[in-house]
C-alpha cells in the first residue's frame, strides 16, 4: 500500500479493502520509524490525522466521499491550518498554533476529506533551495542521506520520496517545488499564479508565490491539483475561471506537439551527465510523436538578479508582521519598544532571511527604488514577453530543472550566490506567472535528474498530459530508493 | 505681521462611514470592547490576504464627483512600510504615486458684510488607506495595551493645494470639508470620536515673494478651534524665528491644547523612509465609466448648487445662501420651513432659521435637528407675519410658545392667547384717539417738530392694544389724525 498510486489508494478506499484509519495508520508508523533521520515532518499529530480518517472514513461508509475521501498526504508548513502547530520553518512561528484554515487546507481536508498526516520542514520562510535554513534542521535526501532534498519544500519532497507520505503539496516561488521535485526523484507542477488560493498559505513574495502538489507522477498531481485549484473571493489575486478536470486530457497522444527547446537552458552552466539525461528525454519525446523546435529566452540570464530583488523586496514588507508584538517568537529581554523589535526579530529569524530582508529593504529605499525596484519590474515584464514570443512557435518549453543533482549538506550553504544559481532555469516561469513541472527523466550517478516543462497561461492541463504520456513510456518516475523499501 | 504672507495647506483624514473595514469583513463601529473588532486579517495573522471593501470606493467616488475632481479609472494600492505596535502588517495600505481622486475644489464663503469674500481652494488629491488601531497607555502599569478595533477603517486622505492665506481660511475650509463629507454621506464627521482629523502644513514668506517659505506640519488637530489656535500660534512662532534671524526647519509639530503652543514631534532628519510599493496583494483598482455614473446617481443635490439654487431662485445673499447650506440638516430645515412659509417668504424664512432658531438652539446647546419647533410649525409662524395675523415681535411670542410646546401650530397658539394683529381700523383709530387724547405733551412736541415724540405715541397706541394692533397701520393712522 506504501508504494501504490493514489488512483490506486483512492480505489482500495473505495472498495472497503483498506479504511483511511488503517491506511494513515500505515503511514504514520512508517513516520515514526523514518522521519528521525530524514527529518521531512516538523509536526505530526496522530490524533488528529486519525480523527480526519475516521471522518472520512464515515464519509466513505455514507456513499458522500469525493474521489480522493480518505487518502492521507503531507502539508507543507507553509499553509495555516486550524489547531495545528504552523512554524513556516522558523524560530519566529516554532509555537504559532494558527487558528484558522489557508484555503488550501479546507479544500483539500475539509472539503475534498484528505487526510493530513502532518506539517513538512521547509526553508525558514520558503527561503532556500536545500531546506538547510529551517529552524528545525536540515531535511536529509531519501536518496542519499548526506544530500539536500532541494528547497524549499524539501520535507514534501522527502516525505514523498522515502513513502512517509504519497502526496504532498508544496508551494513555489522561484522553483521551490520543481527543484526538490527533481533532486528527490518526484513530479511537481508549480500552476499559473491564481489558480490557487494563497490565502492563508504564509507569504514569502506575494507576486511569486504559487501552491501545487508534489507527487509520485503525473497523473497524481492532476487528481491533487483537482482538490486544490478554484477562485477564492478572500484572495484579490486569484482567478475567476471555470473548473477544469486535469485529469480529463492526461491519455491524449503527443503526435503534433511542439517542444520548444530555448538556446539558454542548454548552454553552459549544467551538469553534463544532468544535460545527457535531458537530451535522452527529448528522444523519447520525439518517438512519442513530438516534434521540437529551438526558441529563445533572451533575457532569461536576467531572471536570478531580477528575482533577487522583486522576491526580497516583498519579503521584507511581508516579514514586518513578524514583529513579536501580537504573536510568535518575542525576545525574552527588552528595555524599550525599538529593543522588543530588533531582539525579537534578530533571534528569531535565521541568517538567509535576515539576509533577504535587508535587501529587501535596501532596494526599496528612498534613493535605490528607481535603480533596483523599478528595473527589476521591467525585466520582469522582458522575461514575460519572452515566453509570449517563444509560445508563438511551440506549446510547451522543455529544459533541465536544475543544473545539478542534489548536492551535499553544507556543500553551497557558505554561498548564497551559488545557492541561488539553483533555480537559475525555474526562476523566470515565476517571474512571467507561467505553470511549470518537474518530471523525473533518469539519473546521475545514482541521483535523480528532473526535467522541466513549462506551459502557457493556464496549460496545467496540457502540461499533464504531457508528462503522463511520457511516464507511461519511461520507468523512471516509480523508482524508488533502495534502502527505503 | 504685516509684511508677511501665511500660507496654509490642509491634509484631512475623514473616516469613512461604511459597515464594514476597507480590507476585512470586520465591524467598524466605534466603541466596542477592545480587540472585538479585529478579525484574522486585522490582526495580521500569518498568512491573510486584504480583500478590498467596494464601499469605500464607492465613498471616494462620491467624493470626488462631490468636489469636481478626475475620478482615476486606475489608481494602485501601495504599502506604507514603518513598524509600530498599533500597525499590525508592519505597513499601511495606502495610495502613492496613483490615488483615485486627483484635482478638484472647494468654493468657501468667508467672513461676513463688507468684509465677505469667496476663496477657491483647490484640491491635490484624495487617497484612500487603512486606519492603525490605537495604543493605550493608561491603566497597564508601565505597559502598553493595543486595541486594534480601529485598524483596517477605511480613511479619505484629503490634500489640499497651499491656497489658504489665514487661519480663517483654513477654518473656513475645514468646515467646508467637514460640512461636505457629512452632506455626501461619506463620513459621519464626529471630530471627538477621531472621524474627521486634519493635519496643516503652515509656512511664511515675505509678502510678494514668489517661492515658499520652509513648512512645518501640524499633526492632528481634532477641532476647529484647535486648528485656528494652533495655527494661529505657529504663524507667530515662525516670524518670531524668522524676524530673529533663525531658518526654520521642516519638521512635525504637535499642538497642545492646553498651553495653546505647538512643539516638536519630529525634525527632517528623523522622518521615516517609507519604502512605498505597489501592494502585491491587491490589483490595481480600475474604476469604469459605469462605476462612476451609478455612484452620480445616487449623489444628491450638492451644497454648492443648492447655494446657487437659493441665490438665484429664491432670491438670497451669498452670505444666507452659504450660512444655510452649511449643513444638510440646515438646509433641509430651511427648504421645508419654506415650503410651508410658501417661496415669497423665502427671505423671512432664511433670517428665523439663521437668527431667531439658531440663537435659541445655541441657547439651549442643541443641534438643529434636535429642535423642538419643526419646519412645519416655523414655516406655519411665518405664514401669520406674511399675512399679517400677526406682528414680528408677536411672531417671538408665538414661537417661543412653540417652543415650550404650548400648542401644536402657529394658528392654534394665536387662537388660544388672544394674539391676532388687530387689522380693523375702527379698532385702531379709536385706541388712536385715546392716546391722542390722554397725550398732549407729546402731540405738542411732535407737532413743534420733535420727531421722537411721534415714536412714543405709536409706544403708547401698541401697549394699549397689547402690542397686537398692526404696526403699519398704527403709523398712518397716527401721522393722519397728527395732520388734521
Amino acid at each position: 500500500m506504501i508504494q501504490k498510486s493514489l488512483k490506486h489508494l483512492a480505489q482500495a478506499l473505495a472498495s472497503k479493502a483498506i479504511s483511511s484509519v488503517e491506511l494513515s495508520t500505515l503511514f504514520l508508523d512508517r513516520i515514526d520509524r523514518l522521519n528521525p533521520e530524514i527529518n521531512a515532518f516538523v509536526t505530526v499529530d496522530r490524533e488528529k490525522s486519525l480523527q480526519m480518517a475516521v471522518a472520512a472514513d464515515a464519509r466513505i461508509a455514507a456513499g458522500t466521499a469525493g474521489p480522493l475521501t480518505g487518502i492521507p498526504i503531507a502539508q507543507k508548513d507553509i499553509f495555516c491550518a486550524e489547531g495545528w502547530r504552523t512554524t513556516c520553518g522558523s524560530k519566529m512561528l516554532a509555537n504559532f498554533v494558527s487558528p484558522y484554515d489557508a484555503t488550501v487546507i479546507d479544500k483539500m481536508h475539509r472539503q475534498a476529506g484528505l487526510v493530513s498526516l502532518g506539517k513538512t520542514n521547509m526553508d525558514e520562510f520558503a527561503m532556500g533551495s536545500s531546506n538547510e535554513t529551517s529552524f528545525f534542521g536540515p531535511v536529509r535526501n531519501p536518496w542519499d542521506r548526506s544530500r539536500v532534498p532541494g528547497g524549499s519544500s524539501g520535507g514534501s519532497a522527502a516525505a514523498v520520496a522515502a513513502r512517509l507520505a504519497p502526496a504532498a503539496t508544496g508551494t513555489d516561488t522561484g522553483g521551490s517545488i520543481r527543484q526538490p521535485a527533481a533532486l528527490c526523484n518526484l513530479t511537481g507542477l508549480k500552476p499559473t499564479y491564481g489558480v490557487v488560493s494563497r490565502y492563508g498559505m504564509i507569504a514569502f513574495a506575494s507576486s511569486l508565490d504559487q501552491a501545487g502538489p508534489m507527487a509520485a507522477s503525473a497523473e497524481d498531481c492532476a487528481l491533487l491539483l483537482n482538490t486544490m485549484v478554484g477562485f477564492d473571493e478572500r484572495d484579490s489575486t486569484s482567478l475567476d475561471r471555470p473548473v477544469e478536470d486535469y485529469t480529463a486530457h492526461l491519455e491524449q497522444p503527443l503526435a503534433g506537439l511542439r517542444i520548444g527547446l530555448p538556446k539558454e537552458f542548454f548552454g553552459e552552466g549544467c551538469d553534463p551527465a544532468v544535460m545527457a539525461a535531458v537530451q535522452e528525454a527529448i528522444a523519447e519525446y520525439r518517438r512519442l510523436g513530438a516534434s521540437t523546435v529551438d526558441v529563445s529566452l533572451p533575457n532569461s540570464h536576467l531572471s536570478v538578479p531580477a528575482y533577487y530583488v522583486i522576491a526580497p523586496a516583498e519579503a521584507s514588507s511581508n516579514l514586518s508582521r513578524f514583529d513579536g508584538v501580537r504573536y510568535g517568537y518575542r525576545a525574552p529581554d527588552y528595555a524599550n519598544l525599538d529593543e522588543l523589535y530588533a531582539k525579537s526579530r534578530a533571534q528569531g529569524f535565521g541568517a538567509e532571511v535576515k539576509r533577504r530582508i535587508l535587501i529587501g529593504t535596501y532596494v526599496l529605499s528612498h534613493g535605490y527604488y528607481d535603480a533596483y525596484y523599478l528595473q527589476a519590474q521591467r525585466i520582469r515584464r522582458l522575461i514575460a514577453n519572452d515566453f509570449v514570443d517563444a509560445f508563438k512557435s511551440c506549446d510547451v518549453i522543455l529544459g533541465p530543472t536544475s543544473p545539478s543533482t542534489a548536492f551535499k549538506l553544507g556543500e553551497k550553504a557558505a554561498d548564497p550566490v551559488q545557492m541561488y544559481l539553483s533555480d537559475i532555469y525555474t526562476i523566470a516561469v515565476n517571474l512571467a506567472g507561467l505553470p511549470g513541472m518537474s518530471i523525473p527523466c533518469g539519473f546521475a550517478e545514482g541521483l535523480p535528474v528532473g526535467l522541466q516543462l513549462v506551459g502557457n497561461y493556464f496549460a496545467e492541463a496540457q502540461l499533464l498530459n504531457v508528462a503522463h504520456r511520457y511516464q507511461q513510456a519511461t520507468d523512471w518516475h516509480v523508482r524508488q530508493p533502495a534502502d527505503l523499501a | 505681521m504685516n509684511q508677511w504672507e501665511v500660507v496654509i495647506g490642509i491634509e484631512t483624514h475623514a473616516q469613512l462611514a461604511t459597515v464594514s473595514k476597507i480590507f476585512s469583513g470586520a465591524s467598524t463601529a466605534f466603541g466596542a470592547a477592545p480587540n472585538t473588532q479585529a478579525c484574522a486579517v486585522d490582526l495580521a495573522l500569518p498568512g491573510v490576504l486584504p480583500v478590498l471593501n467596494k464601499k469605500a470606493v464607492d465613498c471616494a467616488i462620491r467624493f470626488g464627483l462631490a468636489i469636481g475632481a478626475e475620478v482615476a479609472t486606475k489608481s494602485v494600492f501601495a504599502r506604507k512600510n514603518y513598524f509600530y505596535p498599533d500597525l499590525p502588517k508592519g505597513y499601511q495600505i495606502s495610495q502613492m504615486d496613483l490615488p483615485v481622486v486627483v484635482g478638484g475644489a472647494l468654493l468657501l464663503q468667508i467672513g461676513q458684510g463688507d468684509k465677505a469674500y469667496e476663496k477657491r481652494v483647490c484640491l491635490t488629491r484624495a487617497h484612500l488607506e487603512e486606519d492603525a488601531g490605537k495604543s493605550l497607555h493608561e491603566d497597564f502599569h508601565g505597559k502598553s495595551g493595543i486595541d486594534l478595533n480601529r485598524a483596517g477603517t477605511p480613511l479619505l486622505e484629503i490634500v489640499s493645494e497651499p491656497d489658504m492665506r489665514s487661519s480663517d481660511e483654513a477654518v473656513a475650509y475645514a468646515k467646508a470639508l467637514h460640512a461636505l463629507v457629512r452632506w455626501i454621506g461619506i463620513c459621519d464627521g464626529n471630530m471627538q470620536e477621531g472621524s474627521f482629523r486634519c493635519d496643516a502644513n503652515v509656512s511664511v514668506r515675505p509678502k510678494g515673494q514668489a517661492e515658499f517659505g520652509t513648512r512645518r506640519e501640524i499633526k492632528n488637530l481634532n477641532s476647529f478651534r484647535f486648528l485656528k489656535e494652533a495655527i494661529d500660534f505657529e504663524v507667530q512662532w515662525q516670524i518670531n524665528e524668522i524676524e530673529e534671524g533663525r531658518k526654520i526647519q521642516q519638521a512635525t509639530v504637535l499642538f497642545d491644547p492646553d498651553s495653546g503652543e505647538t512643539r516638536m514631534m519630529r525634525s527632517k532628519e528623523d522622518a521615516h523612509d517609507y519604502r512605498y510599493f505597489p501592494d502585491p496583494d491587491l490589483l490595481p483598482l480600475i474604476i469604469d465609466a459605469d462605476w462612476i455614473a451609478r455612484v452620480q446617481d445616487d449623489l444628491p443635490e450638492l451644497p454648492q448648487q443648492m447655494r446657487e439654487r437659493f441665490i438665484h431662485v429664491l432670491g438670497l445673499s451669498a452670505y444666507d445662501a452659504a450660512t444655510l447650506t452649511a449643513s444638510q440638516e440646515m438646509a433641509a430645515f430651511y427648504e421645508s420651513t419654506v415650503a410651508v412659509a410658501g417661496q415669497a417668504s423665502a427671505k423671512p424664512c432664511a433670517n428665523w432659521v439663521m437668527v431667531d432658531l439658531a440663537a435659541r438652539l445655541n441657547k439651549e446647546g442643541l443641534e438643529i435637528a434636535q429642535s423642538p419647533v419643526s419646519p412645519a410649525q416655523l414655516g406655519g409662524l411665518i405664514q401669520r407675519i406674511a399675512d399679517r395675523t400677526i406682528s414680528n415681535n408677536i411672531a417671538k411670542k408665538v414661537f417661543e410658545a412653540l417652543w415650550q410646546g404650548d400648542g401644536a401650530t402657529a394658528d392654534e397658539v394665536i387662537e388660544k392667547q388672544g394674539l391676532k394683529q388687530i387689522t380693523d381700523s375702527g379698532a385702531i383709530e379709536s385706541l388712536v384717539d385715546e392716546v391722542l387724547a390722554a397725550n398732549a405733551t407729546n402731540v405738542a412736541e411732535y407737532k413743534a417738530g420733535k420727531e421722537k415724540a411721534f415714536n412714543a405715541l405709536v409706544g403708547q397706541v401698541m401697549k394699549a392694544a397689547k402690542g397686537k394692533a398692526n404696526p403699519q397701520q398704527v403709523n398712518d393712522l397716527l401721522k393722519k389724525k397728527l395732520a388734521e
